[in-house]
């Protein structure tokens, strides 16, 4: 929370064919540490890639540093977004430019009205790009639409944000969010820790469902299964601090099975 | 300010002695000099052609006041009050005031452009000088005969005084005596405006009372009286407040309010308090002392009090509620928002004194910038209050670094068959929580403000409906400026 976000005016820069996120050497210090390395990324519109690790190799580093979350310190490197410095926008702006982070942990704030909190981030975000917002009824239409598709019931909206939800709600939750909010870059974060296989495959259904040309999601996981039903066009292995090894998604198999100890070495 | 013994009693006895000599200062002028005296108060009463009752109630104030000492027990800090440097009558208006709105502090204009409040009625509420008087009599007049027909009186005190001067005399003081505490006491020896409400045997008032259109009229003054009496059976909710900020010319208020319910009465009180709070370095604004007291004399009977303080400098107020009749219920929900500068200490009392009587107390209090805030809180269980029930939350929510959030529950509980429990929480608002709005899209300073109204819900849900819309907005832009 530093300066006010500068407000530039939106330039929707038809850019299909351009990388949507181009992520270049880059390096995140977290509380003196460093902890990215010289990470390299790119993303296009319509893909969806893996980042799979070993525990502390910097996989939520890299989504929070993204976000603009304080104390992760961008000290080298750059994050291109459509083209433009990510990183020097507040992170209210690159959520209202279309990233969104699908927390691993969900925040509960209490007393706040599942709806309200959606409404308020909405029309937040409509009000960025120049939009109307939309008044109470409109947007309970809109997202009694986005549930039913989903398969979410309507008593999560009334209920306050993420407060008494189960591990598997609190993940819906981050996913009737991103079904409202209709991000072009979604990155989820641990989507899959914490959950049962039944949920695990429910989470799952609904990210499928919003898989679309125009948008890119990327994935960060520890495990292979959820890559057993989001299946990602590329997988990236992050260890310490950099991608060590690319590859499709046959990728993520042989690590369920070789581990991550042939990646030992970079971590140390 | 110490007023020493010694003082006191000259002071006490130079007022006797005028008043021997039939000394009486001859004002014509509709403005009294500055400053407190015996002449004062008699003038005060003489303008408002008061009977000789209430002259004589008023100048026992006085003269008990000059004998006492200003309550120090609060956790609040100004310089002393100099009581003769201040006008108690019709204070010169618009004199030094704002010729226009150009002379307006912009800050305090901003805020009336996101309440969303008209061009004249800002002017009204600057205090600025205006020729057209914000029409709002037609308005007042339909309500007025509405409330007739049911056989309820609201109207101003001192009409009150005039036309039901049988219910003034007996409930006025029956509930603050004038030698409550030291700023009841000046209220009680020098008061001006203020609302009356009567509201007969088994009448439920027809719609919410508020001072709103009454203060359209009026300007509100500087040492309010309220009077509210439910009878038998009868129900009232009374709404006392705006959400603007209105600036002021007298530094101190005093008010007093007095509600009183009998048998099977209730009573709902709600405050939305937004007084001038001064500017960020607190240069400026109001004390806001102030003396609300509910007393539930008739079985069954229940006052509810509702406030939302997020003005003045410093706030020093304890609506409470004496709970005479068996089965009696007394309630108390704040939100005290302090930002900047500002200091609260704010609570309530609870006294049990009947059987089977019931309280509760939930208390959200905000602290942002360098404000200092007290939750203080009494609840008393009397001997013969057999069964009696409090429950008290007490939240304090802080939002940086450098403001302090305080819990003083006071507990006096003398019956064992009673139940009295205490709750109280302070956290900080997290970085997690703002972090989680902002990733959504929400702004820093929308991300607090729906924090903070989702903390004080619990309160927020038992204001009326329209006065919570706008209650919720002012939580938002009194937090302006406490992040980033």
């Amino acid at each position: 929370m530093t300066r006010k976000p500068q407000k530039t005016k939106p330039t929707k820069v038809k850019m299909s064919k351009k990388a949507l996120l181009e992520i270049k050497a880059l390096h995140v210090t977290v509380d003196g540490k460093e902890i990215l390395k010289g990470m390299d990324l790119v993303l296009n519109r319509g893909e969806v890639h893996a980042i799979m690790g070993p525990n502390g190799s910097g996989k939520s580093t890299l989504a929070y540093a993204m976000a603009g979350r304080g104390g992760y310190e961008v000290t080298k490197g750059r994050i291109l977004y459509g083209g433009r410095n990510l990183l020097r926008m507040e992170p209210e702006e690159r959520a209202a430019e279309g990233l969104f982070l699908a927390f691993q942990y969900p925040v509960e704030i209490p007393g706040v009205a599942n709806t309200t909190f959606l409404k308020e981030a909405f029309n937040a975000i409509r009000k960025h790009r120049g939009e109307g917002e939309l008044d109470a009824m409109q947007f309970l239409k809109l997202v009694r639409q986005k549930t039913k598709e989903l398969g979410i019931s309507d008593d999560m909206l009334r209920r306050p944000v993420n407060v008494g939800f189960s591990g598997g709600e609190k993940k819906r939750n981050e996913v009737l969010q991103m079904a409202v909010l209709n991000p072009d870059l979604a990155v989820l974060d641990e989507t899959d820790s914490g959950l049962d296989i039944d949920a695990l495959k429910v989470v799952a259904e609904g990210v499928n469902a919003l898989r679309s040309p125009e948008r890119a999601m990327l994935v960060i996981t520890h495990y292979q299964r959820l890559l057993d039903y989001i299946v990602p066009d590329r997988v990236h292995v992050l260890a310490g601090g950099r991608i060590a090894r690319s590859g499709g998604k046959e990728l993520a198999r042989e690590l369920e099975e070789k581990g991550y100890a042939e990646f030992a070495e970079a971590a140390a | 300010m110490a007023v020493t013994a010694e003082t006191a009693k000259t002071v006490n006895k130079l007022a006797e002695q005028k008043y021997k000599y039939g000394f009486v200062t001859d004002i014509e002028a509709d403005t009294a000099p500055k400053g407190l005296s015996e002449d004062i108060v008699r003038f005060i009463s003489n303008k408002k052609e008061e009977p000789e009752w209430l002259l004589d109630w008023r100048l026992e104030a006085y003269r008990h006041w000059l004998t006492m000492a200003e309550p120090k027990w609060a956790k609040v800090r100004f310089p002393e009050i100099d009581y003769d440097d201040a006008y108690y009558y019709s204070a010169p208006k618009a004199a030094d005031g704002p010729k226009s709105l150009d002379e307006v502090d912009p800050e305090l204009l901003r805020t009336y452009q996101k309440l969303g409040i008209p061009l004249l009625e800002q002017e009204r509420l600057a205090g600025v000088a205006v020729d057209a008087v914000f029409d709002s009599v037609s308005v007042a007049t339909t309500f007025k005969k509405k409330l007739e027909e049911v056989g309820v009186i609201f109207c101003p005190i001192s009409e009150a005084v005039r036309e039901h001067p049988e219910l003034v005399r007996k409930y006025m003081g029956s509930v603050v005596p004038y030698s409550d505490n030291k700023h009841a006491t000046l209220n009680s020896a020098v008061f001006t405006d203020g609302s009356f409400v009567y509201i007969p045997p088994g009448v439920r008032c027809p719609m919410e009372l508020s001072t709103y259109f009454r203060i359209n009229a009026e300007n509100t003054g500087q040492f309010e009286r309220t009077l509210i009496i439910a009878d038998e059976g009868a129900y009232v909710s009374y709404l006392e407040g705006c959400t603007a900020p209105m600036r002021d010319e007298n530094q101190l208020h005093a008010a007093v309010v007095e509600l009183v319910a009998l048998d099977g009465a209730e009573i709902k009180y709600s405050t939305v308090q937004n007084w001038y709070p001064g500017d960020a370095e607190g240069r400026g604004g109001i004390y806001n002392f102030v003396t609300k007291r509910g007393l539930c004399r008739g079985r069954d009977s229940k006052i509810s009090w509702t406030q939302v303080e997020t003005g003045s400098a410093i706030t020093w107020k304890y609506p409470s509620c004496i709970l005479e009749g068996d089965g009696s219920v007394g309630e108390f929900y704040s939100i005290a928002i302090t930002n900047n500068r500002q200091q609260a200490d704010t609570g309530t009392k609870m006294i049990h004194i009947g059987k089977n009587t019931r309280s509760r107390i939930i208390s959200k209090g905000i602290s942002a910038g360098r404000a200092e805030q007290t939750y203080r809180g009494l609840v008393k269980v009397l001997p013969t209050a057999k069964g009696a029930r409090n429950h008290t939350q007490c939240d304090s929510l802080l939002i940086g670094d450098e403001c302090g959030a305080h819990t003083v529950p006071y507990i006096e509980n003398k019956n064992m068959h009673s139940v009295v429990e205490h709750e109280a929480t302070t956290s900080k608002i997290s970085e997690d929580q703002l972090f989680y709005c902002r990733q959504r899209g929400i702004p820093a300073e929308d991300a607090v403000a729906l924090v903070v109204n989702g903390f004080c819900r619990e309160v927020l849900q038992q204001l009326p409906m329209e006065f919570a819309v706008e209650a919720q907005k002012l939580v938002g832009i009194s937090l302006e400026g406490s992040v980033g």
